[in-house]
Order: C-alpha cells, then structure tokens, then sequence
C-alpha cells in the first residue's frame, strides 16, 4: 500500500494537518500516554522541545520525570538507555545530530545493537535513537551530515528515515513498539521548521490516532513506468520535484525506502521490473552506502532487470562544506537528479 | 560543600595601566567584530527568518560576554602557542591573533578565508598561530594534548590552551584529558567557560559539582575557578597556569563563571532562559571601562577612540571579504585528501 492510500484508508477517522517534527511529538505523546515504561532523554528536548522540534509540548504534559534533559554526555545517557530497555522500559534517547553520533558510536554499535544477539536472543534492547540529519543549510562538516549508511552497515539495529509526517508518526509508533533498537533518523528539511526554507511537503494531513507504518516497508511515493528513482528521506521531495517536472515527458516512479534496515528489497525489484532503468539518490555519502547496496540489490537477482546502466547521485565523498555555493554543489539538489533521470533514459 | 579550589574575585589585581587597556582593547574589540557579524547575519535571513540564508548562513554562535575569557587568557600568549576553542570561537580567535581578515572572510564563506570557505565560523584552523577549533564540544581537548606533546619533544616552552565549556565538561574528552596531560605532565592549559547554558540546559542540571575546578583534584592538578567573569581575575590565574606550564610544571585547569549575553545561537529566541532579566546588568564591557575610567586607566576620550579604531579594523575586515571571490564550485571536492 502506497502512503496516498494508507492517508486515504486513514482519512475516515479523522485527520489534523502537522508538520514532520510535530507528527512525530504526536506519535511518542500518544505511545507515553498508553505505556508508563516510555521515557525521552537527551539534550534539550526539555524546555527547549528539541533542537528540531521531536518534543515539542511534551514536557508540559509529560514533565520532567518523562522528558528527561540530560547533561552532554552521550557515552553515559545512550548507555543508560540501553541498561534501561534491558530492564523492561521503552527509552527514546535522543543524540542531536547524526554528526555527534562519534562521541558515542561504542554504545550504539558494540552494545545496543549487539547485545540481542550475543545473548542468544535471551536479552532484547528494545530502545530508540533519534537522531538529526542532513544539509542545505550551510551547516558544515559537522552539523551536516546523514551516516544512515553508516549505521545501517552495522548489523544489530534497525535504521528508518521518513520523508513526510504521516510515515514520520506511524514509524515513531513502530519504533516505540518494536523489541529490539531502532535508529529514527529525521532530516532537518523534512520536519517543516519555520526557521528553514519553506517545505510544503513537510506538512501533511495525519490521522488523529495511533497507527503505525510498517518498519522496513518502502512505499511507492509516486507511479510510474519509465525510471525507477529510489531515495530516502529529504531527497524523496527533490525526487517528486523532478517528477512533477518531467510530467508529460517521462513517467518517473518515485520509490520512498523509509526504512534502510530492513531494506525493502522486493519494493525495489518489483519498481525496477516495471521500468527497467535506476537512479538511487541518497544524500549520504556515495561510496560503500545505501545507494551502492540498492544498486546490488537488483544487480544480485537479475542483471537483465536494467535496460541502462544505474545512475547513483550522492554526495561525492566529500565533508560537507560551508560555502552555499559548494554545498549545493555537493547535495543531491533537484538538478542533479533530473540530470540523472535524463541520462538513465537516453541510455 | 567544602572545597579546596582556590578563587580569584574581581578587583583583587593591581595590573599595570598598560596592560589593564590592553585587556579593554581586546575586549572591545570583540565585542566589535560580534555585533558587526550579529548585524551582517540577520540583515539577509528574511523575510521571517530562515537559517540557511544570507551571506552569512547557518548556524552562528557568538561570543558576546566572554571577552573577559579571551582577553585575559591570550595576553600571555604568542602565536607560537596552540588554543583550541569550540563552535564559539571568535572572542578567543581574535584574542589570539588571527588574521581577522583571513577570519572573517572564511565566516562569509570566502576562497580568501582561513578555510577557503570550506569550514565556516566553527571550523577556523590558522596555522600561523596555532588555533583551531571543533563544532564537536571537548573534542579539542585532546587535540591540544597532541600539540602540547610536540612542543615538549621539540623542548620548547610553548604551550596548549585548550578552551571548552562547562557542558562539555560532562563528556568523556574532557576527563580523559586531563588524565592523560596529568600523567604525561603537558604542558596544556585546559579552560572551562562557564556560562552557564548549555544551550537551554542550565549547569545546576547538568553539573554535579558546584565549579569545573573542583574536578582537577581528580587529577592531581591545580584548579582555579575565576568568579564574577574579571578579566583581571582570569589575567591573574591565566599568568600562573601559563608559567607552571612553560617551566615544565605540567597542566593546570581554570574555570572562568563567564556570561552568555546572547543566545546559544542567534536565532534562540531563549525562552528556557531564567536568568534573561539580569543578562544586559552582567554585561562585563561597561562595567570594565567604568572601573577603569575611575582609576584614571582610562582618560576621557580613550574609551571612544578604542571603540572607534575597533570598528574600523572589523568594518574594513567585513568589506574586504565581501568583496573576496566566492569557491568555485567546480573545486567542491578539492582537499579531502592530501
């Protein structure tokens, strides 16, 4: 089922029109209100709400004894997390942007994501990470960053980055509910905050009670039959730009992976079946990444699948500059995508 | 709460004249250079207010009310001395001597900047004076560990200042530095900023001892808090600390109680912030040129001529790199690798 139909199917019930950020507040208020274990921890998201808005609102109703800010000590806090989901609760912890994620990679992945299995499956951290990502904003090398591909290379935890608020809820929801760790990346371009450049696509219709999007589910965020583009995340709007654009020219298929791991595989084979051509955009990093493994992916079952060769636009190995002009230069932008869908046609 | 650490209140230092204007001009000049930045910041994010637009884009953290921290801990430095800071680096870059020009160009995203634009205001690296800094907090304490490590194998007496803030003093860097430079007896500096805020968390919730400096007894190194933001006061225990290390008495930590005038970055509409009535009161500019006007440090007229020759040096500055060329970006991949 496609996110237009699962908003459609969601819309007898009722619905409120949210931003991103506000969605997701919404799904962990509506988990915390049902289960007593949920707590949030992390910098700011206090008073403040969030660097990004995931917690806005909730310490008015949740206090401080549930929406916990912590010192700047991620080693400490992440760990705790993991000692407490061990223990029975359901953490969201929070790590302010994927960038600082090396402050306290040891917890995340030889711990969190280990334990479940070095335990013969006896002991389960069922917790989750969220984390900001992403560029646009002239943020640099170290506020800018996605590392979805570096977390969904380490085996142990479940990676899921959502594009639009009714996924952003559900997948929260999921998250929450799900038994073992699940890494909930937001790009900041998705969260619809008024102090970044206008998003439309960053507000949306969402239904007003809990319901949860299935974790490791793509969903097809536009048909079509001439190009396959999968993306994720922020880049999912710069893919339906470059649609919409073609529209009448070519029909794209935009492919919304909305989760990295697990990868929806069939999703992709079954797209590129029907159009035969590739194009993977991922604004993380190109090499050893999410869109090599998507490439593989088709490449593993059936080479034939591809009638052109597929086309990757990512970031080019490269730090995340500063200059606008070099980071736009460097991001996958609406321009290099449709370069790609052009290229992957005429090939 | 008993405590060992000692404490240097303000007025407790009788400098010479000279060097009392010197810390008033480092500091005004500043103060200078962060409201000409604040100013050229918010002149082009409209309309409303979107962070990734301007000359000047992204996130923008300034250093307005510690000038007190810069100015008295760089007066003993020369540009043969490291400083590492954090993604609040202006005050102590200029203190210590970068090229302003360099710097401000690199803060306008420019091919003649410090980082030929790549890095912006949190990534300045000058190395012709040793300074550099991280938008990752106490992440460069062990950098200047490394820096203090060469200059004793080269058996020189120059030394590392490593600067952070009291938030960062909660993350594993911090406290495995200080081990490591104890034991090894670096010659390091290490300087918490005390502001207060680690962004909207205030140190009462994230700090379990009452001073940053308390925390050096856990490594057997000499702590000094500096109280009441004094410049005169962080002059005094920076002159100590900085001695102790050139003559090969090892690392010492200072904590200064500074003030964070402004935001954590602008834009933080601070609604967190308890303390905001009293901010502007605490101000240490206008209550350093009072104290040394009374003192006759300061005669009539030396205050405005100080203010004025500071804005023509950072006007001039801020021209020049809106004039300077913008990266080509065609070389948006130069210089991942060497």
């Amino acid at each position: 089922m496609t996110t237009t139909q699962e908003s459609m199917a969601a819309a007898a019930h009722g619905t409120h029109r949210l931003t991103t950020a506000k969605a997701i507040a919404e799904g962990i208020a509506l988990e915390m209100r049902g289960d007593p274990s949920v707590v949030y921890l992390g910098e700011d998201v206090g008073a403040y709400g969030g660097i990004f808005g995931a917690t806005g609102g909730l310490l008015d109703e949740f206090g401080p004894t549930r929406i916990i800010d912590t010192p700047i000590s991620e080693t400490a806090f992440i760990g705790l997390g993991i000692g407490a989901a061990v223990e029975g609760m359901r953490p969201i912890v929070e790590v302010m942007f994927t960038d600082f994620m090396g402050v306290c990679l040891d917890q995340i992945y030889n711990h969190m994501a280990k334990i479940h299995y070095e335990s013969g499956g006896n002991v389960s951290v069922p917790m989750v990470i969220t984390m900001a990502a992403g560029g646009g904003y002239s943020d640099a090398e170290q506020h800018s960053q996605c590392l979805w591909g570096t977390l969904a290379h380490l085996p142990g935890m479940k990676v899921v980055a959502p594009s639009n608020p009714y996924d952003a809820k559900g997948l929260m929801i999921s998250a929450i509910r799900d038994e073992g760790p699940v890494v909930f990346v937001f790009h900041k371009g998705v969260m619809g905050l008024a102090w970044m450049a206008r998003n439309d696509r960053a507000v949306s219709d969402v239904p007003d009670e809990a319901y949860t999007v299935p974790i490791g589910k793509a969903a097809v965020a536009r048909e079509g039959t001439d190009v396959t583009v999968v993306t994720i995340s922020r880049s999912v709007h710069h893919a339906l730009d470059v649609a919409e654009k073609l529209d009448g020219e070519a029909s794209v298929e935009v492919l919304d992976l909305r989760s990295l791991v697990p990868l929806d595989r069939t999703a992709i084979l079954a797209s590129v079946a029907k159009t035969g051509r590739l194009v993977v955009v991922d604004e993380d990093y190109h090499s050893f990444g999410m869109s090599g493994e998507v490439v593989a992916t088709v490449v593993d079952v059936d080479p034939k699948l591809l009638h052109a060769p597929a086309i990757r636009v990512a970031n080019p190995d490269t730090p995340v500059p500063y200059a606008r002009t070099l980071e736009q230069t460097i991001l996958p932008m609406p321009e290099r995508i449709e370069a790609a869908v052009r290229r992957v046609l005429a090939g | 709460m008993t405590t060992t650490t000692p404490t240097v209140p303000q007025g407790t230092t009788s400098l010479e004249p000279g060097v009392r204007r010197g810390l008033y001009r480092t500091m005004v000049l500043i103060r200078t250079y962060e409201e000409a930045i604040r100013r050229e910041y918010y002149a082009d994010k409209g309309p409303g207010f979107d962070i990734g637009k301007g000359l000047v884009p992204g996130e923008m953290h300034l250093s307005a009310g510690q000038e007190p921290v810069a100015a008295g801990l760089c007066a003993h430095l020369t540009a043969d001395d490291a400083v590492t800071a954090t993604h609040r680096p202006h005050h102590l870059a200029i203190a210590h001597g970068v090229d302003m020009n360099a710097m401000t160009a690199e803060i306008f995203g420019r091919e003649t900047g410090l980082g030929r634009g790549r890095g912006g205001h949190m990534h300045l690296f000058d190395p012709a004076t040793h300074f550099s800094c991280s938008g990752i907090i106490a992440e460069g304490y062990p950098a200047a560990l490394g820096q203090a490590f060469a200059f004793q194998r080269k058996g020189s007496d120059r030394i590392a200042v490593a600067v952070t803030g009291e938030g960062a003093a909660n993350q594993g860097a911090f406290h495995e530095s200080l081990n490591l430079a104890a034991l090894w007896h670096l010659p390091v500096v290490f300087v918490v900023e005390d502001n207060d805020w680690g962004i909207s968390v205030p140190r009462s919730a994230s700090t379990s001892v009452p001073s940053n400096a308390d925390r050096a007894a856990a490594y057997g190194i000499p702590g000094i808090l500096v109280e009441d933001n004094a410049v005169e006061g962080v002059w005094s225990a920076a002159k100590d600390a900085i001695g102790r290390a050139r003559s090969g008495g090892g690392p010492s930590l200072i904590e200064v109680h500074t003030l964070r005038l402004w935001g954590h970055f602008e834009g933080d509409a601070q609604g967190y912030r308890t303390d905001l009535a009293g901010v502007e009161g605490r101000d240490p500019l206008p209550a350093y040129r009072a104290t040394l006007e009374a003192d006759g440090v300061l005669v009539p007229g030396a205050a405005d001529t100080i203010a004025r020759e500071a804005s023509e040096r950072v006007e001039s500055a801020i021209a020049a790199a809106k004039a300077a060329p913008l990266p080509d970006p065609a070389h948006a991949t130069d210089y991942v690798f060497a």
